[in-house]
Formats: structure tokens, sequence, C-alpha cells
């Protein structure tokens, strides 16, 4: 436990998150990596999306650290975030329900889109991010920005899904050959 | 900043070492370490580059962007310099904690190009007066593992390498100028970089001077000196840092090492990014996850 040791809870570890974004790495200059409204609240997004997947109660009076930083934006930055995080958890072996997968969506011209990329967010309409624990088809976090009619909610969520199943499949396959990688080279 | 803790025994094995010239890693005084360069790796930039020094690792970012010029300058842009601490270096640089480290290099870095002949700063100007290209160099530390101001400052020189500004020209209008970007966008300007300074700093390891200092050999020097040297061997800057104390002239030693040592830093440098300039877009990109 860093810092001040207040924030310790004594039943649960604390996830503690940080969402950075350098400034070079969107169109206009950022003026400060971090700290402003919208990395505040991504933080926070990301806060939540990790204490639903990680088991925090077998480690009381802990604190995980989880480190966001974005090198280069191109749309779906808190879902590409949720993913490397989700790796990097895994990678410091601290167990989880499932895997956290996120993707986002979009709706333009009665389309259901997954995995909006920066000219489709810009260009305004309904967005929704998604993060899901695959296994069981829980949700970890939903966020929807603008307006859309109830009627095509199921569609998008059915679109956003999809797409964190297939990003399921490919960190699990990566996770896998990694750990067999690493377990042969163990045995050596 | 990041530091490491060492025993009094690893301070001596350290330091024994170094007086016979043959450091842990198997380097000499004057060596580097292998130092990884790959320009344009980020596309939202007007340049970019990523300079990895053993452990330590570098992103760097320019963008171009229009300002008006300083009001004693009238006729030059102007670069802005900042450095961001990633908390992914250590966890001590989360939240504000690296806003300390963070304006100490960009304060050196301002320092280092503060004179004439760094980068032709008349280049970047378009009107008079009025409109003129702010070049924002901001430094990203991704990972820290010793020698940040060498690795930072190659970082840099590279970055601005790979810099292209898009060319613009001024049209004449009644009721004022208009500025008209270039429909071609390869048609841009390129910084000459062959002045521009780099790092070395030179760490006082018992009664020797060590160059490129790890972590652990930083933790050993009580103080070093900090050069700026440009590739033919001008110093533009210097500055001592460090709790301890150095004699006069082992300062001047020290220098001497610096210029040598500085001047074949550029010549490998320049050599890297000429090639790397060469393969053009046949190059294989490393990116972010090399």
């Amino acid at each position: 436990m860093r810092g001040s040791r207040s924030k310790a809870l004594h039943d649960q570890a604390l996830v503690n998150c940080q969402y950075s974004m350098a400034t070079f790495s969107t169109g206009d200059r950022k003026r400060r990596p971090h700290g402003d409204r919208q990395s505040s609240e991504m933080t926070l997004h990301l806060k939540q999306t990790f204490e639903a997947a990680i088991l925090t109660q077998l480690y009381p009076r802990s604190q995980i650290d989880i480190y966001v930083q974005i090198l280069q934006a191109d749309g779906g930055n808190y879902c590409a975030s949720v993913n490397a995080a989700t790796l990097a958890v895994i990678d410091a072996g601290i167990p989880m329900r499932d895997y956290v997968c996120a993707c986002s969506a979009g709706f333009i011209e009665e389309t259901p889109l997954a995995d909006l990329n920066y000219v489709e967010e810009v260009t305004g309409g309904p967005q929704l991010a998604l993060a899901l624990l695959p296994k069981s088809d829980q949700i970890a976090l939903l966020e929807m920005n603008a307006r859309l009619h109830e009627d095509h909610l199921e569609r998008i969520i059915e679109a956003a899904s999809k797409a964190c199943k297939d990003v399921y499949a490919v960190l699990d396959q990566v996770v896998r050959e990694h750990l067999q990688e690493v377990t042969a080279l163990l045995g050596k | 900043m990041a530091s490491v803790v060492l025993s009094e025994a690893e301070k001596v094995y350290i330091m024994h070492g170094v007086q016979e010239d043959l450091r842990v890693d198997g380097r000499g005084c004057e060596d580097y370490r292998c130092i990884e360069v790959e320009t344009d790796v980020v596309s939202n930039t007007s340049g970019s580059a990523r300079v990895k020094l053993g452990h330590t690792d570098i992103l760097v970012g320019v963008k171009a962007e229009m300002g008006t010029p300083k009001l004693d300058r009238p006729n030059e842009g102007y670069l802005e310099f900042f450095v961001d601490c990633s908390a992914n270096a250590t966890p001590e640089f989360e939240g504000r904690g690296g806003e300390e480290l963070g304006t100490e290099i960009a304060n050196t870095l301002y320092r280092i190009f503060n004179n004439e002949s760094s980068i032709d700063l008349k280049l970047l100007c378009i009107n008079p007066r009025e409109n003129c290209w702010v070049l924002y160099v901001d430094v990203l530390l991704l990972e820290c593992g010793g020698n940040l101001f060498d690795a930072i400052s190659v970082a840099v020189k590279a970055a601005l390498f790979n810099t292209r500004i898009p060319k613009v020209r001024v049209l004449e209008e009644e009721g004022g100028r208009e500025i008209e970007l270039s429909d071609d966008p390869f048609d841009c300007i390129r910084l000459n970089v062959d002045n521009v300074p780099c790092i070395v700093t030179l760490s006082k390891i018992g009664y020797r001077h060590i160059v490129d200092a790890t972590l652990q050999e930083e933790a050993c020097s009580l103080a070093s000196l900090l050069i700026s040297v440009t590739s033919r061997g001008t110093l533009t800057c210097m500055k001592k840092v460090g709790r301890g104390s150095l004699d006069p002239e082992s300062i001047f030693e020290m220098m001497e090492t610096g210029k040598r040592v500085g001047k074949l830093l550029h010549s490998s440098l320049q050599t890297v990014l000429d090639e790397e300039e060469k393969l053009g877009s046949a190059r294989k990109k490393v990116g972010f996850l090399g």
C-alpha cells in the first residue's frame, strides 16, 4: 500500500487506475496528459470495470495499480485500454473472474457498427461502450452517449457483445501461446 | 526520480570495476549501451521518434501548430518543450508525481536549444509579427533505466530530423493576408538538424568518470556533469547535477571526454537516421510493440 494508508480497505484490495494520454496522441495537441475531465472520467470507468472483474476480496489491505498510457489515439480508447489492461493483469498473475473484453459500437444509417474509429466517433450519432465478462455474459461496464431509439438498442448491444467475444478469442489465444512458450522455457 | 538502493558491497564492487575500466555489464568507461532508434512511429504527429537505451524507453512527438511569433523575435518561430513522466515508468510518477522531474528535463532542453545555431528558427516564420510555426516537442518517458537526459536528447534530435512541416503560402488580399496550405501533402519543410546538440552525462565514480550510467551506477555516483555538444564538438550548455562536488580539474577532463564521446554519438546517430531514411516505405516498422 503506497501513499495514504487511510485509503486501504480492510476487506478487499483497492484498485487504483490512472488513464493518461500522450500530449501528441490525438490530432490536436492535448495540453495536459492526465487530470482533465475526460481522463478523470476514463480513470473512473477503468476502476469500475476492473473492480468488477478482479477477485479483490483475496487481497485485503492491498492496492493494485493499473496505469494506462495512450500513445496514439484513433477511437475506441477505452476499449483498447481495457483489453490491454486485462492482458497486463493476467500477466501479473492477479486472479480474475474472467477476462474483461471491451468494444465500442455505433449506429449509423440504420446499421450497427462495431469498433468505431476516430472519424466515425466524431461524426456524432449514438455511441456505446461495452465491457463484457464473456464466459458468463456479464456486463462490467455499459455506457451510451447521444440519443437512440430503444428498439435499436438491442441490435447495438448485440453487435458490441459479439465483437467483445471475438476479442476474447484473440486474447485467450495469445495468453495460451505465451504461457506455452514460457512453460517450455522453464522446462529446459 | 526512479532510483535503486544498493548495499555498500555492491557499490564497492561497481567502483572497483570502474577503476579498472570494466563495468558491471562489460562496457568500458566511455562506452554507451546499445541504442535503438526508430522514427515516424506516431502517425498523428509531424515527426516522432522512439529511443531505447538499455531499459530507458523514450517516445518523442513533434507537432507543428500555427501561432504568433514572440514579441522580441518577430521573424522567428519557436520550440516548446514538454516532458511527461508516465506512471508506467514508476508508480512514483502517478498523478502530479512526475511533474518535478518533467519540468527539470524540459528546462534543460530549453537551455540546450537556447542559441541561434541549434535550429534555424527563421525557417519557421510564415508572416513576420503575425504567424509562425510553433513546434511542440513532447517527450514521453515510458521507462527509466538510467541516463534519461542523453536518451531524451537523442530522441529529440531524431524526432526533429523526422519532422515534416507543411508548406504554406501567404496570399496578399485586400483586407488582410490569407494563408494557404499546399495541396501536395509531400510538399513540406525539413529541418536541418546538423547543429542540434545531444546531451552527454558524465558521472564521477571514484576517481574516474563514465558515460551512460545505468541506474546502479547512478546510485554510486555522487555528482555528474551534463554537457550538451553539437556534432562539431561545440558545447552549448553545461550543468553539474547531483549531491556531491567536483573539483575544477576533473570538470575539464570530463568536458574533453564529453566532446569526444558526443562527436561519436552524433555521427553514429546520423548514420542510422540516414539509413532509415533511405529505406523509405520499404522499412519494416517495429512500432510500440517491439
